[in-house]
C-alpha cells in the first residue's frame, strides 16, 4: 500500500508535510463553517412589531378646519348662465362666468345640440381609440385647425386636462421647462406631472428669462453630449388668466432660435377674444404660427362649450394621439358638445368683423371706468376681457367677498377669483370681472356704480 | 366516462381544481383535483391559478391561465421579427432607398429631437401597421349596433381616406353596459329639455358661478343611490381621479396601489406627492405584508410614522375583467387603520343585483369604504365622474379639489341624462326598466362567458364582470382577429403591448343589456370562426369546439338531466 504514495511525497521533508496537512484542514474548516453574520442590533421582536402595529394611529381622513361658507354653499343658478342669470332666485347681470362672446343660451347652438342628441345620444361610451371617435370630433378638429390656419388639431374632453396632458406627452424626466410664474393651475399640474426640471421666471420679465437661459447655456457647454438630447420648452400663456396681461411673444420667439427651445402657448383666454379676427395673440403680434410649436386652448370660454384643443403642425400634434393621457385613457367628448363648438365657430366666422371690434371696445370702456374708481386698482391690459379688480387699501378675501355679496344683493353677479393654497405663486386676492361683448354701456356703468357703492 | 361528461358534471357543481387562499373556509365543497381522476388531458396545477372570493350564496371564481411556454416563445419571436424588419426599413429610409413617410419637424436640426428615438421607432414600425384597428370613427349612437365610417388606406395605414360609405356592425367594443346609449329614450328627452332650460355649458367653475340646480339634485340622488351621506360630481371621469386624489392625500402619506390600476389613478397618486408602493394584482397577502412593513418601518428616509395610509383599488379592472376582493380588503383596512379609495368606474350600474356596484355585489357596507369614486360614461351613457362619502369629506373636496375650483362644471344635458338614468335604475320612474336591464346584462354576461369558455378560448376575469377578455398573445393576431371580425360585421376591441404586458395581447368584449340573444349568437358564431383561423382556442380547461358543438353538447346535457328526472 505504501507504493501508492507518490515519490515526491515520500521524499518531502517532514515539516513540509505537516504544514500542508495543516493548511488542508484549515481550508476545509473555512469552507464548511457557518458564515459570519453580525448580530442585528435593532432587530424588532414579534412583540415590538405587534405593539407598533397597534399603536400607530393615522391622522383623520379630513383635516378639521372651518370650511368657507361661500364655497360649501355657493350661489345656485336656475337657468342658463347667460348675460342675465337667475342666481339664487334673482335675475342678475352676470360678469362672473367666462362668457366673452355670449354663446351661453344661444338659440342656434341649442338647436344644433338638440339635433345632435337625437342622432348620437348623449355620451360617447368609449375612449377615442375604441369606437369613441365620432365624425363630429373629426370635423371639429379640422375646423379648429382651419381657424388657426395650421396643419392639424386634436380635442380633449375637458379644458383642464388639455394642457395638463399635453405637457407631459412631450416633456419627460430630464428635460427642462421654462415657465412664467403667472401660469394658471392646470399648466402647473401639467409641469408637475411631466417630472421635468422646471425653472420659473418672473411674470412677463424677459430679462429674468434670459438670465435663466444663459445659465442653462453655460451648464450645457460643460456637458454638450447631454445637452444635445435634453429638450427645452417654454410654457407661456397668451393672455394670463391670473393677471389679465399679454405675454411678450415676439421677443420670446426671437429667443427661441437663439437658445433652441420649443414654445408651448396656452391660449385659453386669448382664443377668440384677442386679435382683429380673434385668432389669438399670434395675430395680435403678427407672429407666424409655424414658429409656435403647440397652441393649446379651451372651448369652455369663448365657444361656450366644454373641452379643450391643441393645434399645431402634424409632427407635433399627432404624437398626442398615443401619448396624451387625457386623450387615450378617457371617454371622448360627448358629441353634443362638439356640435355646439362647431356651431359657435360658425357664428364667430360669420360675424367676426363685428364681434371682435365690439369686444375690444367694451373691454376698453370697462377698463377706463374701473380705472376711474377711487378705491380700486385694475390690473391688466385694456383690451383684455378679464379684469382683476383689487381694493386700494386692505385688500383681503373677506372684504372682497362682502363686496361680491353686496353686488349680488343689487342683482349684479361678480366673483372672487378662486385659488387653491397649492398654487406655486399665489396672487393677491381680487375680484375677476369677465367682459361680455354684448354688455351695453349702461350695464357697464351699473357695474361700476355698484362697485363704487360697495366700498362704503 | 369521457372528458366532456366529467367536465360537464363538475361544472354543474361549480367546482374545478382550486387552491384556496388561507383563511377562507369552504366546508361545503371540498377541493377536488380533476387531474388525479381522469387522465385524458394533463392538467398541471402550476399553470392554473384560481382564486375563490366568498360570496353569500354562490362561489364566483376568477380565471387566470398563464400562457404556455410555447405561446410566450412565439410572441417573442414575433416581436423580434418586427424589430429586425423595423431596423431594415429604418436603414432603407435613412439612405433614401425607401420614401420617408409621416410628418417631419419644422425646426432646424440643432434643436433637441422632440421624440425619444425608441418611442418613434415603435410608432413607425409596429403601431402604424395595425393603426386601422384603432380610432375607428363612427357616425351613429354607440348602442348595440353602430355605423362605422368606412376608411381605407392605399399606403399601409400611413394615411387614410374616407370612401363615404357606412358599415353597420354589431358593437362589442363600447362601454354601454346597461344600454343607455340611446337617442330616443326618456333620458335623452330629459337631456333635450335641459338644453332649453340651462343651455349647453355654464362656462364657470363650481366655486364661482357654475353651480346649477341640476348638479345639486344629481348629487343628492347619487348619495341616496350609493347609500352614503353626500356626493360631488365632476365634468370628466379621468379628471375626477387625477384632481380629487391630491385633495385627499398629501405628501407624507403612503399609497398602496394595485398593480393594474388605471392611468388616472396613477396620475392622481403622483400629483399628490405621496409615496407609492404597488402590490400584486388582487393579492391580499401581498397587500397585508406591505401594510405591516409600512407601519413598522415608517417613512424610508425620515423613519417617522406615516400620516395616512391609503389603499387604492378598482371595482372592475377594465383590461382583465377581474373584480377586487373587497371584503378581505375592508377587513385589512379596519385591522390596520388604513383608508380605502375605491374606483368603481366600470362597476357602478353594471355589477350588483340593483346596480350599486362592487360594494353591493359583496354585500358590504358602503360606509366602510372611505372614498367611493365612479364615472358616468360607462353604465349611464353620459360623461363625468363623482366622488361619494361622508359629508365632511365632500365639504373638504368642495374646498380643495382642483376640479371644483378651476375646472368648468358639468354640462347640464349630461347632468340631466345621468339623473334620469339613475332614476330609471333606482326604479323611481315607476317602471321596472332599470331592473330589467340589470338582469339582462347579468344574463348576457353569464351566457357569453359560458359559451366562450366551452369553445376553448382562454378567458380571463371574474364570472360576474361584463368585461370578457380572451387571450390572443401574439401581436399579429391582435390585428388579424380585429380585421376578420370586421369582415363579419362585428366591431371588437383588441389590445396589445404597451397597454398590456408583452405576451398579453387580447380581445376584450364589452357586453351590454342592449344585446339580444340573437346578437350574441351571431357574435359567438363569428368569434368561433375567427378564433379557429387565429388558432387561439388553446385553453387547458376545455378542448377546442365549434359553436354548434357547444350548443349540441348543452342540448344533450339538458335532455340527459330531463331523462334522469
Amino acid at each position: 500500500m505504501l507504493d501508492l504514495i507518490p515519490d515526491y511525497v515520500k521524499n518531502a521533508p517532514f515539516y513540509h508535510l505537516v504544514v500542508e496537512a495543516f493548511l488542508l484542514v484549515w481550508i476545509l474548516w473555512l469552507i464548511f463553517r457557518k458564515s459570519y453574520s453580525p448580530p442585528e442590533k435593532n432587530k424588532l421582536t414579534e412583540k415590538d412589531k405587534k405593539e407598533l402595529l397597534e399603536e400607530w394611529t393615522p391622522e383623520p381622513l379630513v383635516p378639521n378646519y372651518d370650511f368657507r361658507e361661500s364655497i360649501v354653499k355657493p350661489r345656485v343658478v336656475d337657468g342658463p348662465v347667460a348675460k342675465y342669470a337667475i342666481v339664487d332666485g334673482v335675475k342678475s347681470l352676470n360678469v362672473a362666468s367666462f362668457n366673452f362672446l355670449n354663446m351661453v343660451g344661444n338659440q342656434k347652438i341649442s338647436e344644433m345640440a338638440i339635433k345632435s342628441i337625437q342622432k348620437y345620444g348623449v355620451g360617447s361610451c368609449g375612449p377615442r381609440g375604441f369606437y369613441g371617435t365620432i365624425d363630429v370630433h373629426l370635423e371639429l378638429e379640422q375646423r379648429l385647425a382651419k381657424y388657426f390656419n395650421v396643419e392639424e388639431g386634436i380635442i380633449y374632453s375637458y379644458g383642464f386636462s388639455t394642457i395638463a396632458s399635453a405637457i407631459p406627452a412631450y416633456s419627460k424626466r430630464g428635460d427642462i421647462i421654462f415657465a412664467d410664474e403667472g401660469v394658471h393651475f392646470a399648466i402647473q399640474k401639467g409641469i408637475v406631472a411631466s417630472r421635468s426640471d422646471v425653472r420659473y421666471f418672473k411674470h412677463n420679465d424677459i430679462e429674468d428669462l434670459e438670465r435663466l437661459l444663459k445659465e442653462q447655456e453655460d451648464a450645457d457647454k460643460k456637458n454638450p453630449k447631454k445637452a444635445k438630447v435634453t429638450r427645452k420648452f417654454l410654457v407661456i400663456e397668451g393672455l394670463y388668466m391670473n393677471y389679465g396681461d399679454l405675454c411678450p411673444l415676439p421677443k420670446m420667439v426671437e429667443l427661441k432660435y437663439k437658445y433652441k427651445y420649443r414654445i408651448f402657448l396656452d391660449e385659453s383666454v386669448s382664443f377668440a377674444t384677442i386679435g382683429k379676427t380673434g385668432r389669438g395673440i399670434t395675430e395680435y403680434y403678427n407672429v407666424p404660427r409655424e414658429k409656435i410649436d403647440l397652441i393649446s386652448g379651451s372651448m369652455e370660454m369663448s365657444l361656450g362649450s366644454v373641452g379643450g384643443f391643441c393645434v399645431g403642425s402634424s409632427y407635433v400634434v399627432q404624437h398626442q394621439v398615443l401619448s396624451g393621457q387625457g386623450y387615450c385613457f378617457s371617454a371622448s367628448l360627448p358629441p353634443l358638445l362638439a356640435v355646439s363648438a362647431i356651431e359657435a365657430l360658425n357664428i364667430i366666422e360669420e360675424k367676426q368683423d363685428e364681434i371682435f371690434p365690439e369686444l375690444e371696445r367694451k373691454c376698453k370702456i370697462m377698463h377706463q371706468k374701473l380705472k376711474a374708481l377711487n378705491n380700486y386698482t385694475v390690473s391688466g391690459i385694456d383690451i383684455s376681457p378679464i379684469k382683476h379688480v383689487r381694493l386700494s387699501f386692505e385688500n383681503t378675501l373677506d372684504r372682497l367677498e362682502k363686496i361680491v355679496d353686496y353686488a349680488q344683493s343689487k342683482a349684479i353677479s361678480l366673483t372672487v377669483a378662486r385659488y387653491l393654497k397649492e398654487e406655486k405663486f399665489s396672487s393677491k386676492p381680487s375680484i375677476r370681472i369677465s367682459v361680455n361683448y354684448d354688455l351695453t354701456e349702461a350695464e357697464i356703468q351699473q357695474i361700476v356704480d355698484v362697485l363704487d357703492q360697495a366700498v362704503n | 366516462m369521457t372528458y366532456d361528461k366529467l367536465l360537464a358534471s363538475n361544472e354543474d357543481q361549480g367546482t374545478e381544481s382550486i387552491r384556496l387562499p388561507n383563511g377562507l373556509a369552504n366546508s361545503e365543497k371540498q377541493t377536488t383535483f380533476l387531474h388525479k381522476r381522469n387522465h385524458s388531458r394533463n392538467l398541471s396545477t402550476s399553470s392554473l391559478k384560481f382564486k375563490n372570493t366568498l360570496k353569500k350564496k354562490s362561489i364566483q371564481h376568477e380565471l387566470y391561465e398563464s400562457p404556455s411556454r410555447l405561446q410566450v416563445f412565439y410572441t417573442h419571436l414575433c416581436y423580434t421579427i418586427l424589430e429586425v424588419f423595423g431596423h431594415i426599413r429604418e436603414f432603407m429610409r435613412k439612405w433614401g432607398l425607401e420614401q420617408r413617410k409621416g410628418a417631419v419637424d419644422n425646426n432646424t436640426e440643432d434643436f433637441a429631437p422632440l421624440f425619444n428615438s425608441y418611442e418613434s421607432f415603435h410608432t413607425r414600425n409596429v403601431y402604424v401597421r395595425n393603426r386601422d384597428c384603432f380610432n375607428r370613427p363612427i357616425c351613429s349612437v354607440p348602442g348595440a349596433e353602430i355605423e362605422l365610417v368606412e376608411r381605407k388606406s392605399d399606403d399601409y395605414n400611413w394615411t387614410f381616406y374616407y370612401t363615404g360609405e357606412k358599415i353597420k356592425v354589431l358593437n362589442m367594443g363600447s362601454y354601454n353596459y346597461l344600454g343607455f346609449a340611446e337617442n330616443n329614450g326618456p333620458s335623452s328627452r330629459c337631456a333635450i329639455k335641459s338644453i332649453e332650460d340651462f343651455g349647453v355649458s355654464s362656462c364657470s367653475s363650481r366655486q364661482e358661478l357654475g353651480t346649477l340646480r341640476c348638479h345639486l339634485e344629481l348629487e343628492e340622488l347619487l348619495a341616496r343611490f350609493i347609500g352614503v351621506e353626500a356626493a360631488l360630481v365632476t365634468g370628466m371621469g379621468f379628471a375626477t381621479n387625477a384632481l380629487s386624489i391630491p385633495a385627499v392625500i398629501e405628501k407624507d402619506c403612503l399609497i398602496l396601489s394595485d398593480e393594474l390600476n388605471h392611468v388616472s389613478l396613477i396620475l392622481g397618486a403622483r400629483l399628490s406627492g405621496a409615496t407609492i408602493r404597488v402590490f400584486k394584482h388582487n393579492n391580499v397577502q401581498d397587500l397585508e405584508s406591505k401594510l405591516k412593513k409600512a407601519i413598522i418601518d415608517g417613512h424610508p428616509l425620515t423613519r417617522r410614522p406615516w400620516k395616512k395610509i391609503f389603499i387604492i383599488v378598482e371595482g372592475v379592472y377594465s383590461m382583465e375583467g377581474t373584480i377586487t376582493p373587497l371584503p378581505e380588503i375592508i377587513a385589512l383596512k379596519k385591522k390596520y387603520k388604513a383608508y380605502l379609495y375605491l374606483d368603481e368606474a366600470h362597476s357602478i350600474g353594471a355589477v350588483g343585483p340593483t346596480g350599486r356596484g362592487v360594494v353591493e355585489h359583496y354585500g358590504c357596507d358602503p360606509r366602510d369604504v372611505d372614498v367611493l369614486m365612479g364615472t358616468f360614461s360607462k353604465s349611464f351613457g353620459a360623461a363625468g365622474g363623482y366622488v361619494a362619502g361622508p359629508q365632511n369629506l365632500i365639504n373638504h373636496l368642495k374646498n380643495s379639489s382642483h376640479s371644483h375650483c378651476y375646472a368648468t362644471s358639468m354640462s347640464a344635458p349630461v347632468c340631466m341624462q345621468t339623473k334620469k338614468t339613475l332614476e330609471i335604475i333606482m326604479g323611481l320612474d315607476g317602471t321596472k326598466e332599470g331592473q330589467r336591464r340589470i338582469k339582462q346584462l347579468a344574463e348576457n354576461t353569464r351566457y357569453f362567458r359560458d359559451k366562450l369558455k366551452k369553445m376553448g378560448f382562454v378567458v380571463y376575469g371574474n364570472s360576474g364582470s361584463p368585461i370578457v377578455p380572451a387571450m390572443l398573445y401574439m401581436p399579429p393576431k391582435v390585428a388579424f382577429f380585429n380585421r376578420l371580425m370586421l369582415e363579419r360585421k362585428i366591431a371588437v376591441v383588441t389590445v396589445g403591448f404597451p397597454a398590456t404586458p408583452l405576451a398579453g395581447g387580447r380581445v376584450r368584449f364589452c357586453l351590454s343589456a342592449a344585446h339580444t340573444r340573437e346578437m350574441l349568437d351571431r357574435a359567438l358564431q363569428a368569434i368561433d370562426e375567427c378564433g379557429h383561423l387565429n388558432g387561439i382556442k388553446i385553453s387547458k380547461l376545455n378542448p377546442p369546439r365549434t359553436f354548434q358543438q357547444v350548443l349540441e353538447m348543452e342540448n344533450l346535457q339538458k335532455n340527459n338531466s330531463k331523462f334522469h328526472k
